[in-house]
């Protein structure tokens, strides 16, 4: 017994010494966030007036403006929102409640998991294949809009899945056992209880879309484009192109002009985001069980 | 049916991934033979003479990914194991949406903050440093995906039940005792596949790597140079004017589907390991 030593001071302080690293390292990511905002901010905020929104691009930085990127970024995110929402949520209503055991569905949904975790560029690559060359659609908006779309897809699927699946059977027993048939119940009584899980999804992948740059690199798109496009079959430049274009160049001017195009960005993203958490909100407050 | 064909898509997607990558690679290896591609040091398609050798491209790809992986995997799993034994719920309340931010930021503006932030400052402190150098893109790229790791360490930390951490501090274990020896221990099969699935992620980065690593394929192990990915390289053939056919646009695709492969296993070993060595309790 004499010989007895307690170490509880040591377990003490090892304790103290951990719990300080993890919280430091927890709030380093608060640090971060904000070192990067200000940075950007501090960067291009004086860059920042009518003038750039309403400018096109132009080899001097004084007089370099976004108009034909932000046009180029609003006419491919409608088109990807008009191609990937209509197929993403039907093949998630297909998986979840037509085909949701069995082999085939077990595949399909290994598939789209794997798919989720495709580096973007490679979809670059598909797209540029297909659609630029195979199809012949050229460095066009509509090639753009396709390779997105494949490339938001599984997010959406997976999105949509789990706010189908969110749904209690008994809503479904319910309907059933009014004689709805099982569209009818899908319809009229599954797709509405789940819609505001799936808009938070749809929002997330357009936001995604939005800021995706690597993809359309591959495919072409120009990142000198003067003017607005007017049909899907016209060149483009999107929001993070331009941006790419401007950071990779030398001169100082120009990497305040790509700040200013980051500001503009995030603000169109985190306009986005807002609308995911308010429609979370709002769903959560309007369906209870 | 219609519903039926829509989630065949994905099954598409994926057959025409293969075999867009297949074709155009064969075409390459034609020309190329493949032990030159996986094991030659030199890699210089684009001017005369020509050399295929992948490996300084790999080793650039390595580099940022071991770099990101030493900053987002620690850093991490030390936020989880914060927020999920630790943190106050308001903490999380601050935390858990500042993850999602970092996580939602477009990869060019990590390109960008590494070009006109990290560097600068790198210089500073290493005034050896290139401008372009690997450095700097695995900082970004670690900041990049560090909000997946702890995002998915911080979901496998607390789906461990509680009665297990209860067994633990009722022996008189300290929270960091019942850290290591119970709960992370019992959460390691999510642990392990949340960091294969964070490298699956750097290995794919491409806008970041671009800006920030360079365009100049070296086989080094010095992250204060500038080096080239397979990911920058496929970004700077197309924004080149490259012909449909010739051996420079069958690079990408050789490149491309060495890429996919590499993901594409360790997806699969993410969700095999997920599967393999759950422990499940009731």
């Amino acid at each position: 017994m004499n010989n007895f030593k307690s170490n509880i001071e040591k377990r003490k302080r090892i304790e103290s010494i951990f719990r300080t690293i993890c919280k430091a390292l927890t709030w380093t990511s608060l640090v971060i966030l904000v070192v990067l905002l200000y940075h950007v901010a501090e960067q291009g905020f004086h860059r920042l007036s009518p003038d750039f929104l309403s400018n096109f691009p132009s080899r001097f930085p004084d007089k370099a403006g976004i108009k034909s990127a932000l046009w180029g970024s609003i006419w491919l995110i409608s088109l990807v929102f008009l191609i990937s929402v209509p197929i993403g949520i039907s093949s998630a209503i297909y998986l979840e409640e037509y085909e949701n055991k069995g082999k085939l569905a077990r595949f399909i949904e290994v598939n789209i998991s794997n798919l989720a975790g495709v580096p973007s560029i490679v979809y670059g690559i598909l797209g540029l294949a297909i659609f630029v060359r195979f199809f012949g659609l050229d460095r066009s908006l509509i090639a753009g809009a396709f390779t997105m779309s494949l490339l938001i897809l599984p997010v959406i699927i997976i999105a949509s899945r789990e706010a189908l699946r969110a749904v209690p059977q008994s809503i479904r027993h319910g309907a059933y056992a009014l004689g709805a048939t099982q569209w009818q119940t899908i319809y009229h009584h599954v797709l509405p209880a789940a819609l505001p899980g799936i808009l938070t999804g749809v929002i997330l992948a357009m936001s995604r879309a939005i800021g995706e740059t690597a993809p359309l690199i591959m495919i072409g798109a120009l990142t000198y484009v003067a003017f607005v496009p007017e049909s899907i079959m016209d060149p483009f430049a999107t929001l993070p192109i331009q941006i790419f274009n401007w950071a990779s160049r030398p001169q100082a001017a120009f990497e305040e002009v790509a700040a200013a195009g980051i500001i503009v960005l995030l603000v169109v993203l985190l306009t986005m985001n807002l609308a995911a958490v308010i429609i979370r909100n709002y769903a959560q407050r309007k369906y209870r069980w | 049916m219609i519903l039926a064909l829509s989630a065949f898509i994905s099954i598409f997607t994926t057959l025409a991934i293969i075999a867009v990558l297949g074709k155009e690679s064969f075409g390459f290896f034609q020309q190329v033979s493949i032990w030159e591609f996986l094991f030659g040091t030199h890699w210089e398609p684009l001017l005369e003479p020509k050399s295929f050798g992948v490996l300084p491209l790999l080793a650039g790809t390595l580099l940022i990914v071991v770099g990101s992986g030493l900053i987002a995997i620690p850093t991490g799993l030390m936020t989880a194991v914060y927020l999920s034994e630790y943190a106050s719920e308001r903490t999380r309340s601050i935390i858990k949406p500042i993850m999602e931010v970092l996580a939602g930021v477009p990869t060019v503006v990590y390109g960008y903050f590494a070009l006109t932030f990290i560097t600068p400052m790198i210089r500073l402190i290493l005034p050896d440093t290139q401008i372009f150098n690997a450095l700097s893109a695995s900082i970004v790229v670690g900041i990049m995906i560090l909000p997946m790791v702890a995002s998915l360490c911080d979901d496998a930390i607390r789906s461990v039940p509680v009665s297990l951490r209860q067994g633990g501090y009722a022996l008189g274990a300290t929270p960091f005792e019942v850290t290591k020896n119970v709960t992370v221990p019992a959460a390691f099969s999510g642990i392990i596949a949340s960091f294969v699935l964070a490298v699956s992620r750097a290995f794919g980065e491409t806008m970041a790597v671009t800006l920030a690593a360079g365009a100049t394929p070296n086989l080094t192990l010095n992250p204060l140079e500038s080096i080239q990915t397979m990911t920058a390289y496929i970004v700077q053939v197309s924004l080149g004017d490259t012909p449909a056919g010739g051996i420079e646009y069958q690079t990408i695709f050789a490149v491309g589907a060495l890429l996919f492969v590499v993901t594409l296993g360790m997806n699969v070993a993410a969700n095999w390991i997920m599967n393999r060595y759950r422990e499940v309790y009731e």
